[in-house]
């Protein structure tokens, strides 16, 4: 589904990535973890299309198609979600006017029939249920005077309305208590399927108690500097990032 | 017919050959308050840049220009159709080129509730109002344009909601420059009264027809009786070749509230100055605005807010979307005068640049000698959230329907202001026209 061949990516003069290689295949959950600084959230925004970031070398690979080519908006289209660290508030525009918008653009871009209000308004009961969304933050402002939950919350309902492909969460455990995080958690794995393939970023083990990945990856100063399964996320919980900091610093 | 380019001059003139034309009648009280403000046109003349208050609105451009300012104009039904805005349950009162057409107009409030005539028509009818009212507050002693305006005060309307008088239905005041045929210029004049505890909702919305040039040169004035409620809302939607200037004046009487929207939905040239003087104990006013130029238009709001009488609130917040080269203007100025303990005063100007050739100047100014007062100000020029943009556009919507969402969002503010639910919508549809559909 996704490929990432050597991957490099600045922003401004400093380098950040510094040559991903990545595959991520359809029902698979792959989460990208390590210390603060590594690149995880460059990766994440740089997969969604953030403008802030000059692609240096390397390509990726999306269903096929030259990632890199597409707008934001035609990644998303395309079957991209990125669930963001820090949900933006934007005053003035409804969450349900918003998604609404958002999904009959996405429908626009495949050559199919907007939603009419009713399926819409269904489609959304629906996928409240998923996170226990209140039916009173749909008619306020987008995000305007969320909570930190709350604003995890809606992205994993914004994921579950848009039925990406691929799904990036960038951190999204960050500022969650443990009962929002099992929410969560829960609507991610509902919204698993075969055909569909989650990327999670996290600095933490804890959300991957609850979404269980396939593979883990550690990024380490722009690289992946270990790659192995579950096992490998209660290794670094036990022992912490240092002794991968050790041994990929001995090496060079 | 040639146009006298020397618009100073062909002013004066008419002035001159009115005044010949009354012979005796130019000495009641009225004419000779009005030729006093000629005789202030006179010296004043237009402001150049270097004035103070015109520092950043050049009317070169539009002294240049000749205007006819007798042009009837030839309105027809089919015209007023094509302008009406739907929905609209209120008293529609029509004016062409300045001038009232009764025959376009429909008044359906009851006439105990509310009274309106024609400016020359209160005049004869009611001379003590016109004498006690008329040129009183809007000062025209630096304001060339007011002064011109007050010198040639005949057409307009004169509203009178008398003590305690509820008026359910808005007046929808609607100014159609006719510009079809040739340059034209108008000089609307009105004057509205209200009561002990009155209560009214004036509109004002001014539109054009044609490519030629249209000056409008407006002067309204209202006083407010104490506990009156008045709701006052400015909307233009003019050619690129139109001219506006504006002064809107509310005298407060004690504990009265005023309530003022103001937005600037297209025009070449517009400059609105809204003056608030709370002269009496608890007032409460509340400005907004909202402007949108593109292309090469202007627009300059200057906001006068004086706080003569103690415990008074005034607030205000205008928004604004600058794209192209267009260039705005936001003057604010309150001045607490020292009698004027416990005044509340909020002031808050916000602005996005749509492109990087628009340009905004900002100025609130505060005077302040009292010394028991809460007053704040902030200005902010920006451009689009960078982050917002993305955010939508990882949503899947395209940038430009993600750039339209975030305008209409931002000017949203204020167009919830509108309380006249027809012209709200009305509203909401020329911004759509205008940033962009989502």
């Amino acid at each position: 589904m996704l490929k990432i061949e050597n991957l490099q990516a600045a922003i401004g003069e400093k380098q950040i990535l510094k040559g991903i290689n990545l595959e991520v295949k359809a029902g698979e959950v792959h989460a990208i973890m390590g210390p603060n600084g590594s690149g995880k959230s460059t990766l994440a925004s740089v997969l969604a299309g953030r403008q802030d970031y000059e692609i240096l070398s390397g390509s990726v690979e999306f269903l096929g198609q030259d990632l890199l080519e597409l707008a934001p908006e035609e990644r998303a289209a395309q079957g991209i979600f990125l669930a963001f660290q820090y949900p933006i508030e934007i005053p003035g525009v409804s969450t349900v006017n918003f998604l609404k918008t958002a999904i009959n653009e996405i429908r626009k871009y495949r050559g199919q029939e907007p939603l009419d209000a009713v399926q819409f308004l269904k489609r959304m009961k629906e996928k409240m249920a998923f996170v226990n969304m209140d039916q009173s933050l749909l008619s306020r402002a987008l995000n305007e005077g969320f909570s930190g939950g709350e604003k995890k919350r809606n992205e994993i309902f914004q994921m579950a309305m848009l039925e990406p492909k691929l799904a990036i969460l960038d951190e999204t455990d960050s500022g969650l208590d443990i009962d929002a995080l099992r929410i969560v958690a829960e609507g991610v794995n509902k919204l698993r399927r075969p055909d569909n393939a989650t990327i999670v970023v996290t600095h933490y083990q804890r959300l991957l108690d609850y979404i269980v990945p396939d593979y883990v990856h550690v990024l380490y100063n722009g690289r992946i500097v270990k790659s192995g399964t579950k096992e490998l996320a209660l290794e670094l919980e036990e022992k912490g990032y240092d002794w991968i900091k050790a041994e990929v610093d001995a090496v060079a | 017919m040639t146009l006298n380019t020397d618009l100073k001059a062909q002013l004066i003139a008419e002035f001159q050959a009115t005044e010949d034309r009354l012979n005796g009648a130019s000495r009641t009280p009225f004419f000779q308050r009005k030729k006093e403000a000629l005789l202030t046109f006179e010296k004043l003349g237009f402001p150049t840049i270097r004035h103070e208050e015109w520092k950043y609105s050049n009317v070169k451009g539009l002294i240049n220009q000749g205007f006819d300012f007798h042009a009837p104009g030839q309105v027809t039904a089919a015209d007023v159709d094509a302008l009406q805005i739907p929905n609209l349950e209120g008293n529609v009162l029509y004016f062409v080129n300045g001038v009232f057409q009764p025959e376009l107009s429909v008044v359906i409030s009851p006439e105990n509730q509310l009274l309106i005539l024609n400016f020359a028509q209160a005049a004869k009818q009611f001379p003590e109002l016109i004498e006690q009212h008329f040129a009183k507050y809007a000062d025209y002693s630096d304001n060339a344009f007011t002064a011109l305006n007050t010198a040639f005060a005949q057409h307009g309307v004169f509203i009178h909601v008398p003590d305690g008088a509820m008026v359910e239905m808005p007046v929808i005041l609607r100014f159609i420059s006719d510009a079809r045929v040739q340059n034209v210029a108008s000089q609307p004049r009105n004057l509205i009264v209200l009561g002990h505890r009155a209560d009214v909702k004036v509109a004002e919305s001014f539109r054009t027809l044609g490519n030629n040039a249209a000056f409008t040169n407006i002067v309204t004035e209202v006083i407010l009786g104490e506990e009156a409620h008045f709701e006052y809302y400015k909307v233009q939607d003019e050619s690129d070749k139109a001219y506006h200037i504006g002064t809107t004046h509310i005298q407060h009487g004690r504990a009265s509230q005023s309530y003022s929207v103001t937005v600037s939905i297209n025009g070449g040239f517009i400059r609105n100055n809204l003056n608030l003087v709370l002269d009496g104990e608890r007032c409460d006013a509340h400005m907004y605005g909202l402007y949108l130029p593109n292309e090469r238009q202007h627009v300059d709001n200057h906001t006068l807010v004086v706080h003569a009488q103690p415990n008074c609130e005034s607030s205000e917040l205008y928004k604004g979307i600058l794209y192209d080269k267009s260039t705005g203007v936001f003057n604010g100025k309150i001045f607490v005068k020292q009698d004027a303990q416990k005044t509340n005063a909020y002031q808050s100007c916000r602005n996005v640049l749509a492109s990087p050739d628009a340009s905004m100047n900002t100025k609130p100014q505060l005077e302040i000698y009292a010394d028991d007062v809460k007053c704040s100000h902030g200005t902010t020029t920006g451009q689009l959230n960078e982050e917002a943009m993305f955010y939508l556009q990882s949503r899947g919507i395209p940038k430009d329907k993600a750039r339209a969402l975030l305008m209409q969002a931002f000017a949203q503010d204020v167009i919830e202001k509108m309380r006249i639910p027809a012209m709200k919508q009305y509203l909401e549809g020329l911004i759509v026209e205008k940033i962009g559909e989502i």
